[in-house]
């Protein structure tokens, strides 16, 4: 009798635990909903992280919209009347020179640029990923060293250069560098990209008699179209936002691009009376960068993780 | 993919040391017709990268060469440049206040930047990974900053947040402290450009989380079944695995700041004040080359700029092999 009860009291909760569902599921219940606060919890911390990061964009966007005299008001963030004045006045701040100017000069050399490094770093690329060559290490070696070296040490004597042949102020120093393939970085992208293109497509033309050119042009560039997507849009943003290179090169106001223009904003004596007219203009200007992004970020997104380490 | 029936095809043969080797690995028949597709592959890829080569020379290696030259002489472009020796690097060493500023500015600049992208990379990557919902939509959203944070326009914007009527007042206000204006104030103005630096730590998040969905589950799996909690998930599986990533984002940050130039002259006006407090490396040398036109002070300069990055990068890859883990160890 002793023994059997001993053994049930051993046995009792084993058994217990295994068969009571209903406990079991409590438990699971209770665990998934600690998860579920968890994962609550941090979206709420990113959700608020994105707002205070994002707040001055927002701010931005509605002080924009309001009368000017109201952006400093400390009237609260949505404005009591609404008004497109300032994209007026921020428009046509430079007198006869619009924003449109800057942004017609600003998209010719975004376009150009575009055209450059798809062509030429594409070339580059097809070499170094699909043909073997004399001393193709060594140029290889020297072209991922030319991403690490800094703009600087190469800038004063071009800028001299393209001073003497009568280039300063117009969009040649920004645009034929591009087309030389001078953004290493692309280059690199798009040799990774190559690289794990199968040979034998590029095999089979060549036994139908075709040249390199021609399985450069007809075969391996289709096949790259989404590192070319990639460089097409990281080139237009680098473009488009370089301050630099435009800023020195483009110091007359009817060649100016829309960052050489934005700068005008800071003399004392310029625009800077018209805070709604620069907010709205500055709003204008990142438009064009968000729009591309939108329209390809999925695209863009894995183009920056595929270079990252790849 | 087969290529086509062919009579080349017939005539493959396995591939002797060194001969030309079709696009598939196998061999072009030695002996003419091997050494001269050779020949011919060789002369094509020249071809391709003739643009390249004009550019690696026109624009990269000749201009560095005579920059390096211009740094020995007094040149303002209206005049030939005269050759003054050392002159220039013993003005930099002592004899320039300014230039000793930037020096440390830069510095300063470069060493909270770095880490604290790193840091908040890093951060919102790992809880973005944890299987939260809209993980796309965040990653987008996030990386926003990184878009626009080079602008003109956002450097405008910065002042305007950071001056005394500016937003950051207002959030400050809501915590009751009093505000200033943080841009004109020489004990505050660079954390402004640091802090818009941090701003856009989106790019390096998009690559930490691409490398954070290379690491298996199967990791993680074995780890719970031992009883390890999330931290030390984090420390003993996460964070070893990402050193090589945090490696090489720590290279690309490094050289990207000591570079940084449009949002320290945005928000300094172009001074780099005030009291030369935001006066980035690059700001002082665009000063120097473009204001100034003392082209030969600011090839110095230049130079001097291109070994220190070189030295900050070596420095970072001679580091790596204390601590960035190679899964083959």
């Amino acid at each position: 009798m002793a023994t059997s009860k001993t053994t049930d009291a051993v046995a009792a909760p084993v058994f217990e635990r295994s068969y009571d569902t209903e406990a079991l599921a409590a438990n699971r219940r209770r665990r998934r909903n600690k998860a579920r606060a968890k994962k609550l919890g941090l979206h709420l911390i990113l959700l608020g992280l994105l707002f205070v990061m994002l707040y001055p964009v927002i701010w931005m966007v509605f002080s924009s919209l309001r009368p000017e005299n109201e952006i400093f008001a400390d009237l609260g963030l949505i404005p009591d009347t609404w008004t497109l004045q300032n994209y007026i006045t921020g428009w046509n701040l430079f007198g006869d020179k619009t924003f449109g100017v800057f942004f017609v000069n600003s998209f010719i050399i975004c376009a150009l640029a575009i055209i450059g490094n798809l062509v030429a770093c594409s070339m580059a690329a097809y070499a170094f990923a699909r043909l073997n060559f004399r001393f193709k290490w060594f140029w290889f070696a020297l072209m991922l060293g030319t991403i690490m070296l800094p703009i600087h040490a190469q800038l004063i004597p071009q800028y001299v250069f393209f001073l003497k042949i009568g280039w300063v102020n117009t969009i040649l120093p920004l645009v034929v560098p591009k087309f030389l393939a001078t953004d290493a970085f692309f280059i690199f992208l798009m040799v990774q990209f190559m690289r794990s293109l199968p040979r034998e497509l590029e095999e089979a033309a060549t036994i139908d008699g075709a040249t390199y050119w021609q399985r450069y042009w007809r075969i391996i560039l289709p096949l790259t179209m989404p590192a070319l997507a990639t460089t097409a849009v990281f080139t237009f943003i680098n473009t488009y936002n370089d301050f630099f290179g435009q800023l020195i090169y483009l110091t007359e106001i009817d060649k100016m691009t829309v960052p050489v223009a934005l700068r005008l904003f800071l003399d004392p004596s310029g625009g800077t009376s018209s805070y709604g007219g620069m907010f709205a203009m500055v709003l204008v200007s990142i438009g064009p960068v968000l729009g591309f992004f939108l329209a390809s970020q999925r695209l863009l997104v894995r183009g920056i993780a595929t270079t990252g380490f790849k | 993919m087969k290529p086509g029936p062919g009579p080349e095809k017939s005539a493959v043969t396995p591939a002797p040391q060194g001969a030309a080797v079709l696009p598939s690995g196998r061999a072009v028949p030695a002996g003419r017709a091997g050494t001269n597709i050779r020949r011919l592959e060789n002369r094509a890829a020249y071809m391709f990268l003739i643009p390249w080569l004009a550019g690696l020379f026109g624009i990269t290696i000749i201009p560095v060469t005579v920059s390096l030259y211009l740094s020995f002489t007094d040149y303002n472009v209206l005049s030939a440049p005269t050759w003054v020796g050392l002159e220039n690097y013993e003005k930099l060493i002592s004899g320039d206040r300014r230039y000793e500023n930037s020096l440390w500015v830069t510095l300063k600049f470069v060493g909270y930047s770095v880490p604290l992208v790193l840091v908040f990379s890093l951060t919102v990557a790992v809880v973005l990974n944890r299987g939260l919902a809209g993980l796309a939509i965040y990653r987008s959203l996030f990386y926003v900053p990184s878009l626009i944070g080079a602008s003109v326009g956002i450097g405008l914007l910065w002042y305007q947040v950071f001056g005394e009527r500016g937003v950051f007042n207002d959030l400050l206000g809501l915590f009751g402290f009093e505000g200033r204006s943080w841009v004109t104030n020489p004990r505050y103005a660079l954390s402004t450009v640091i802090a818009l630096n941090v701003w856009t730590f989106g790019a390096s998040m998009v690559i930490f989380l691409a490398a954070l969905r290379q690491i298996p589950d199967s990791y993680y799996e074995a780890a719970s079944i031992d009883g390890a909690n999330g931290w030390q998930k984090f420390r003993r599986i996460t964070l070893p695995l990402l050193t090589p990533v945090i490696f090489f984002n720590m290279v690309l940050l490094t050289i990207q700041s000591f570079q940084s130039f449009t949002q320290a002259f945005v928000i300094s006006r172009g001074t780099g004040g005030p009291v030369d407090s935001t006066l980035l490396y690059t700001v002082y040398l665009y000063q120097r080359a473009f204001q100034h036109l003392e082209m030969g002070y600011a090839s110095a300069m230049a130079w001097v700029l291109l070994i220190a990055i070189a030295l900050f990068t070596a420095l970072i890859f001679w580091s790596a092999k204390y601590w960035v883990f190679y899964g083959d160890k």
